[in-house]
C-alpha cells in the first residue's frame, strides 16, 4: 500500500487536472464537431501569464486577472480563427485550430525565450502534507474536490439555465437549433469562455504540481485531455471527467508498476515508465476499436 | 485535374523540372560556399516535399484525415539508420548495448526501400483496426499510434536494436543535393502515376462520397488500406532521407508537432494538389530556415539603413492596409471580420514602424530569438483564414500553362 499510494494520489490529482482541460474539449466538440487543438495551448498560456503577472502583482490580483485574460484569449481565438470558417469544411477549421496552437506556442517561446519558467507558489496549495506513508502537496488533495465541485456547478448550469438548454440544443442539432431562434454565436462563445476558464483553473493546479512552465508544456496534457474526452464519449461531460481520472491513474500506475511489482516480489526492471505517455494512447485505441463512441457517448447514425 | 488533355502544360512543366534538376546539379558543382544556405534549403525542402506529397495522397486525395505521418517517418528513419551503420562503427554508436544486435550493413538503396517497406508494413497493421474509424477519430487514433511508436523506440529493452533513447549516427548520407532530388523525384513520379491511374480515381471517389463510391463497386477497405500503406511507404522513405539530412536519428524529435508542420504545408500548398505541396514545402522551409532568419537576430541599424528599412516596411504595410480597408468598406464584402483582423494586424505593424521611426532608436524593436517563428505562424494563420484554398487549390502546375481560351477555341476548329 505504501508503494501504491503515492502513485494513486498523483494519478487522481493529475486526472482531475486533465478533467478540467477535457471539459473544454468535449464541450467544443459536442457543439462544433471540432477538435480544438489550441485548447492545450490556452492552458499553457494561462500558466505563462500567471508566471509574468505574479512577478509584479500580488496573488489576489494576479490570479483573477489571469483567469479573466485566459477567458478573453479563448473567446478571441474562437471569434478570430473559428467563426470566419463556420461554413467551411470541417477539416479547414481543424487546420485553423492547429495554426492557432502553433501561433500560441511560438508566441510563448518568444516571450519566455524558450526557457522553462518557475511557476509561482500559491500559498495554501503548494505546501507539502503527508498522508500516512506518502508525502504530497496539498494541491493533490484539493484537486479532486475542486473538480467535482466545478463539474457539479457546470452540470447545473447546463441542465437548469437557459444558456445551458441552448447549449444542449445546439449540440443535439446545430441547424434546427438555429432555426428555433437560438443565437448560435452566443452559445459557441459561452462554450469557449467556460472551457478556457476551466483550463485556466486546471493550469493553476497542474503547474503548482509540476512547478515549471515551458512553451510546449500544453501539448501533452492537451492531447491526453482530448483522449480522455474521447474515452468518456465525446460530448459527454461526466464521461470526460471519468475518462480523465482513468487516464491520469493508469498513467501513474504504469510509472510506478515496477516499484509495485518489486514489493510484491516480482523483480522487473525493463523501464516500463517509458510508456507512461503511450499507455494513454493505447487506452484510446482500445476504446475506439471496442466501443467507438466512448464510455458514455451517444450512438450516432449515419444519414445518407 | 486534366493533366492528360493538356499536352502543352505537361511539356512546359516537364521542361521546367528538367531545367531545375540540371540547374541544381550544375550549380552545386560550381557555386561558391556562400550558396550553402540555398542547398540546405533545397535538400530539406525536397525531403519535406516528399513527405507532404505522401500526406496529401492520404488527406487530400483519399480524404482520410490521418495524423500519423511523424510515426511513419520515425519508422523509416530508424530502419535506415539501423540497417546502414557500417559494422566497424557499430561499437561506438551502440556503446551502451555492446555494439547492438544487427552486425551487418546494407547498401543505401536497399535500406531506403526497406525503410519504406517497414513503414508500410506497420501501416498495414495499424490500419487493420484504425481505418474503420471516421474523420476525427481516425486522426486522433493515428496520432496516438505515432506517439506509441515513439515510446517503443525509446524503450531501453529494445536498445540493442534501436539504441534506446540515444542517437543513431555514423550511417552513410547523401552529400549532394541532386541525390535527394533524384530520390524524391522518383517517389513523387510514382505517386503521380498512381493518382492518374484507376486506383487514383478510386481514391478520389472515396474522398468525394464513400457511400457512392461503394455503390459503384469500389472496395472501400481495400482502397483505404492501399492509400494508407502507400502514403506510409513514402513517408518512411522521407523519414530515411530526413535522417540522412540530419546525419543522426533520435525518436524524441518525431513528435506530433512534426505532423502538424507537414499538415500545414499540405494546406498552404492546397489540399489535393501535388505540385502545390511541393511548392509549399520549398517555400515553407525557405521562409522558416532562411528568409525570415533576420527576425531572429537583435539588429542595430545605423541612420541610413534604418530609414530605408522603415520606409520599405511601411510602404508594404500601407499597401496591405489599404487593400484590407478597401475590402472592409466594400458594401457586399462577405467576410468583414477576416479583413478587419488583417487590417488590425497591418495597422499594428504600421504603428510599430512609425513608433520606431519617430523615437530614433537604433535597435530594431521586437527582433530577438524566436520572433521569426511568431511572424511565421501569423503568416500561416493568414493563409489558413484568408486563402483557405492554398497556393494551388486543387489544380496542378501544368494547368497554369494551359493555352488561353482563344487558342483553345482555335484548336477546336
Amino acid at each position: 500500500m505504501s508503494v501504491v499510494l503515492p502513485y494513486l494520489l498523483s494519478g487522481i490529482s493529475v486526472g482531475g487536472q486533465y478533467a478540467l482541460i477535457a471539459i473544454g474539449y468535449t464541450m467544443v466538440y459536442g457543439i462544433l464537431r471540432l477538435i480544438n487543438f489550441a485548447h492545450g495551448d490556452v492552458f499553457m498560456v494561462a500558466g505563462v501569464m500567471m508566471v509574468y503577472l505574479s512577478a509584479s502583482l500580488p496573488l489576489y490580483i494576479s490570479m483573477p486577472l489571469m483567469l479573466i485574460l485566459t477567458v478573453i484569449i479563448g473567446f478571441t481565438i474562437e471569434r478570430a480563427a473559428y467563426k470566419p470558417l463556420r461554413s467551411a469544411p470541417r477539416m479547414s477549421v481543424m487546420i485553423s485550430a492547429i495554426g492557432v496552437s502553433y501561433l500560441l506556442q511560438n508566441l510563448a517561446a518568444y516571450i519566455t525565450g524558450g526557457l522553462a519558467q518557475q511557476y509561482p507558489t500559491v500559498p495554501g496549495i503548494s505546501n507539502s502534507v503527508s498522508i500516512g506513508p506518502a508525502t504530497t502537496k496539498v494541491v493533490t488533495l484539493v484537486t479532486p474536490f475542486l473538480v467535482i465541485a466545478l463539474v457539479f456547478a457546470l452540470v447545473m448550469l447546463i441542465n437548469h439555465t437557459k444558456i445551458g438548454m441552448a447549449m444542449r440544443a445546439v449540440a443535439k442539432d446545430y441547424d434546427t437549433a438555429q432555426l428555433m431562434g437560438i443565437r448560435i454565436n452566443a452559445v459557441i462563445s459561452a462554450t469557449f469562455v467556460i472551457g478556457s476558464f476551466l483550463a485556466a483553473v486546471g493550469s493553476v493546479l497542474y503547474f503548482t504540481n509540476y512547478t515549471a512552465v515551458t512553451y510546449t508544456s500544453g501539448a501533452m496534457p492537451g492531447l491526453k485531455a482530448f483522449v480522455a474526452a474521447v474515452f468518456g464519449g465525446i460530448g459527454s461531460i461526466p464521461g470526460a471527467v471519468i475518462g480523465a481520472f482513468i487516464i491520469g491513474i493508469s498513467e501513474n500506475i504504469v510509472k510506478g508498476l515496477e516499484a509495485m511489482l518489486g514489493v510484491a516480489g516480482v523483480s522487473l526492471n525493463i523501464g516500463l515508465a517509458t510508456f507512461s505517455d503511450a499507455v494513454t494512447f493505447a487506452l484510446l485505441i482500445i476504446i475506439l476499436v471496442v466501443k467507438p463512441t466512448g464510455l458514455f457517448g451517444e450512438k450516432a447514425t449515419e444519414k445518407v | 485535374m486534366k493533366t492528360m488533355e493538356n499536352k502543352r502544360g505537361v511539356l512546359i512543366t516537364a521542361a521546367l523540372i528538367v531545367c531545375i534538376f540540371v540547374f541544381v546539379g550544375v550549380a552545386e558543382r560550381i557555386a561558391p560556399p556562400s550558396w550553402n544556405m540555398l542547398f540546405m534549403v533545397l535538400k530539406k525542402g525536397s525531403i519535406y516535399a516528399l513527405i507532404a506529397v505522401s500526406m496529401n495522397l492520404l488527406n487530400g486525395f483519399t480524404g482520410l484525415f490521418s495524423l500519423g505521418q511523424a510515426g511513419f517517418m520515425l519508422l523509416g528513419a530508424y530502419t535506415y539508420g539501423i540497417l546502414t551503420i557500417p559494422a566497424a562503427d557499430r561499437a561506438s554508436v551502440y556503446q551502451y548495448f555492446d555494439g547492438g544486435l544487427v552486425r551487418f550493413a546494407l547498401p543505401v538503396p536497399v535500406a531506403l526501400i526497406l525503410a519504406g517497406l517497414v513503414a508500410a508494413g506497420f501501416a498495414f497493421l495499424i490500419g487493420l483496426p484504425v481505418l474503420r474509424l471516421k474523420s476525427d477519430y481516425l486522426a486522433i487514433a493515428t496520432l496516438g499510434f505515432a506517439e506509441i511508436i515513439r515510446a517503443v523506440f525509446q524503450w531501453n529493452v529494445l536498445g540493442p536494436i534501436t539504441n534506446g533513447s540515444n542517437l543513431l549516427r555514423k550511417f552513410p548520407v547523401f552529400q549532394s543535393t541532386i541525390s535527394y532530388f533524384v530520390v524524391v523525384g522518383l517517389c513523387v513520379a510514382v505517386i503521380l502515376l498512381l493518382i492518374n491511374s484507376s486506383y487514383g480515381r478510386a481514391f478520389k471517389s472515396i474522398r468525394e462520397d464513400e457511400i457512392a463510391a461503394e455503390a459503384m463497386g469500389i472496395n472501400l477497405t481495400r482502397h483505404k488500406m492501399l492509400a494508407f500503406c502507400i502514403s506510409s511507404f513514402f513517408a518512411g522513405i522521407g523519414g530515411a532521407l530526413l535522417a540522412m539530412y540530419q546525419t543522426s536519428v533520435q525518436a524524441a524529435i518525431f513528435k506530433s508537432a512534426m505532423t502538424y508542420e507537414i499538415l500545414l504545408i499540405v494546406v498552404i500548398g492546397g489540399i489535393g494538389s501535388i505540385s502545390g505541396s511541393i511548392l509549399a514545402s520549398f517555400l515553407y522551409i525557405a521562409c522558416s530556415e532562411w528568409w525570415l532568419r533576420f527576425l531572429d537576430q537583435e539588429t542595430v541599424l545605423s541612420a541610413g539603413p534604418r530609414t530605408r528599412f522603415v520606409v520599405i516596411m511601411a510602404v508594404i504595410f500601407v499597401i496591405l492596409l489599404a487593400a484590407m480597408v478597401y475590402r472592409l468598406v466594400k458594401p457586399k464584402a462577405k467576410s468583414r471580420v477576416r479583413y478587419g483582423v488583417g487590417a488590425g494586424i497591418c495597422a499594428a505593424v504600421l504603428g510599430w514602424l512609425v513608433f520606431f521611426g519617430v523615437t530614433g532608436a537604433t535597435r530594431v524593436p521586437l527582433l530577438r530569438n524566436g520572433f521569426r517563428m511568431v511572424v511565421f505562424s501569423v503568416i500561416i494563420m493568414i493563409i489558413v483564414l484568408f486563402f483557405s484554398r492554398g497556393i494551388m487549390g486543387t489544380s496542378e502546375l501544368p494547368d497554369l500553362f494551359k493555352p488561353g481560351k482563344k487558342k483553345r477555341e482555335e484548336a477546336a476548329k
